[in-house]
């Protein structure tokens, strides 16, 4: 019992598969909205536009796009997953449960991000599998394709369950990704080479942080990438690094938890 | 008795500046029931939020079973329901889901036995399978109230819980909250129901503007605090009271045809009504009837809170 154990692992279990439960509830806007909206990409880009443009780095367009897109997806979704996953008790008044349970706050952030992060490699692997369809995808790096799927779905799930305790109303909580993250991730480089640029905007862009996610994922894929692939994982850890540092800080204060 | 929650010195002050705690003492023995009885905002939910971990206290110290809540907050937790004021719950779940996830959030291994009998307990059985947003009102608090207890805690805290809820919901609450006693669970309920108190408590602490006025056993209180008044109908209405009866404590009431008198509950030898009957008639005071009656506690409570305030 939780007396003598220093962990609940019963309570995170029961987080975790509460939240797996509200994917399974939503399945079509969880899963299937973005698989359509992936095939869409790849019929405008891939298919339309992309049969216009040369080849990038000796990849066709639409094989390049992939690993873009999928970033494109796994931010919008971590972060949408994990912010509403702990925004919605919050509205509803459930959080007293959770607050009041034997739980630390490390395991209440490991269930929910836990949750949000799984749902999010979960629809990467699907939109990857549905590019398969359409374009030629070859993975030169698996271990590190694996790996970034991971470290990015856990880091912007961290900052969406941050956005989900900050946030004190629905619209709060759409502000951050659409006026933000997502502008972010379109002028990442998600659908081009930021070599393609003058050198001023490549300049600019590489104070985007996205541009390093992007960059790093797209090495693992077809081994060529705007930035070293070092500075990628870096950027990435130290995002998470961030997050972690400012969740340990509202658990601590209970700000915006606890009155 | 060994205290299942003691509290110490216990403040809470809110950034707005709001004290709704002001250094209260409390210690609650394991098993018993206790009301917290006050007016709103008096600070009833307050102090439990604080022993269940859900608002962080100014200062002072809370144990639950000898566990201090902050520094041992899973043994302290594990420990304790909670039913709240408001109903809280996830509507998209079906009974029986949101119950196992609570017990698991508490850190229990499932047991779907306890829980079948849970449910049953509750007639929440027959609506396993209903999702919460289909249930009435009424099925929700029930619901709730099985959340709280589906990890077998030692401690409940029920705030408010008959505001307004029906009579079957009502008389079935009474009932559960005796079994659980029986059981030994210690049941902390807050109310502003005078007669709730009443009906199940065996103490009785009064709260008013996050201060602990008074707690004490309610039949003691009701002795102690607790009034019986004769009212004798006069055959002929009285001007003023016959100076033979001066050091009586009687008062005329309707105008001079009602004589009353008031005296301490647990006075000894019915509070000399029969000496006072006899001296009536004496002096020759007719009456046509008679009643006796006894303060409730709402009577008790409303001369605390009316003095404190």
């Amino acid at each position: 019992m939780s007396d003598s154990l220093p962990i609940n692992p019963e309570g995170v279990w029961a987080i975790y598969r509460q939240e797996m439960a509200r994917t399974r509830r939503t399945i079509w806007q969880s899963v299937a909205v973005p698989v359509i909206t992936t095939a869409l990409y790849f019929v405008v880009f891939g298919g339309a536009i992309g049969s216009r443009i040369q080849q990038v780095g000796g990849v066709s367009y639409g094989a390049f796009i992939v690993p873009g897109l999928i970033m494109l997806s796994l931010l919008t979704q971590s972060i949408s997953n994990a912010s509403i996953g702990v925004y919605f008790p919050k509205f509803t008044g459930t959080i007293f449960e959770i607050l009041s349970a034997p739980l630390s706050s490390a395991e209440i952030v490991f269930a929910y991000v836990g949750a949000a992060a799984t749902k999010s490699v979960m629809i990467g692997l699907i939109i990857l599998a549905t590019a398969t369809l359409f374009v030629p995808v070859q993975i030169l790096h698996p271990f590190w394709m694996i790996a970034f799927l991971l470290l990015t779905s856990i880091a912007f799930s961290l900052f969406g369950f941050i956005i989900g305790i900050w946030a004190k109303n629905f619209e709060q909580l759409a502000i951050i990704p659409s006026l933000i993250v997502t502008p972010l991730t379109f002028l990442g480089g998600s659908f081009y080479s930021i070599d393609m640029l003058p050198p001023f905007w490549r300049a600019v862009s590489l104070i985007n942080p996205v541009v390093y996610l992007v960059s790093g994922f797209r090495w693992s894929f077809y081994g060529q990438g705007d930035v070293g692939v070092g500075i990628s994982l870096g950027f990435t850890a130290l995002f998470i690094a961030v997050c972690l540092v400012l969740l340990w800080w509202i658990f601590r204060t209970g700000w915006r938890l606890k009155p | 008795m060994s205290p299942i929650i003691s509290i110490a010195a216990l403040t809470k002050k809110y950034a707005s500046g709001l004290v709704a705690l002001d250094a209260v003492d409390l210690t609650i023995d394991k098993g018993e029931i206790f009301a917290l009885l006050g007016p709103n905002g008096a600070g009833k939910t307050t102090l439990i939020g604080v022993v269940c971990g859900i608002v962080s206290l100014t200062s002072g110290r809370v144990l639950v079973a000898g566990h201090e809540i902050a520094r041992e907050y899973r043994a302290a937790r594990s420990k304790v329901g909670l039913v709240p004021q408001e109903i809280a719950l996830d509507i998209f779940s079906t009974v029986w889901r949101t119950v196992r996830f609570s017990r698991g959030l508490f850190g229990r291994r499932p047991d779907d036995d306890y829980l079948e009998q849970l449910l049953r307990d509750l007639s929440l059985w027959e609506k396993r399978d209903s999702r919460v947003v289909e249930l009435s009102g009424g099925m929700k608090r029930r619901v709730m109230i099985a959340k709280a207890l589906s990890h077998e805690p030692e401690v409940l805290f029920l705030d408010e819980p008959t505001a307004g809820v029906d009579v079957n919901l009502r008389r079935d609450m009474w009932a559960l909250v005796r079994r659980l006693r029986d059981k030994g669970v210690t049941v902390i309920l807050t109310t502003h129901y005078i007669e709730e108190a009443e009906e199940m408590a065996d103490r009785v602490g009064v709260i008013n503007g996050g201060r602990l006025v008074l707690v004490e056993e309610k039949t003691a209180l009701m002795h102690k605090l607790g009034k019986r008044r004769l009212t004798l109908r006069l055959h002929e209405p009285m001007a003023a009271l016959p100076s033979s009866l001066a050091n009586w404590p009687l008062a005329l009431e309707d105008g001079g045809k009602r004589l009353t008198y008031t005296f301490n509950a647990d006075a000894e030898g019915g509070g000399g009504i029969p000496i006072l009957l006899r001296r009536l008639g004496e002096i020759g005071v007719d009456f046509t009837d008679l009643e006796t009656s006894t303060s409730t506690l709402e009577d008790i409570f409303v001369g605390l809170i009316g003095r404190a305030a």
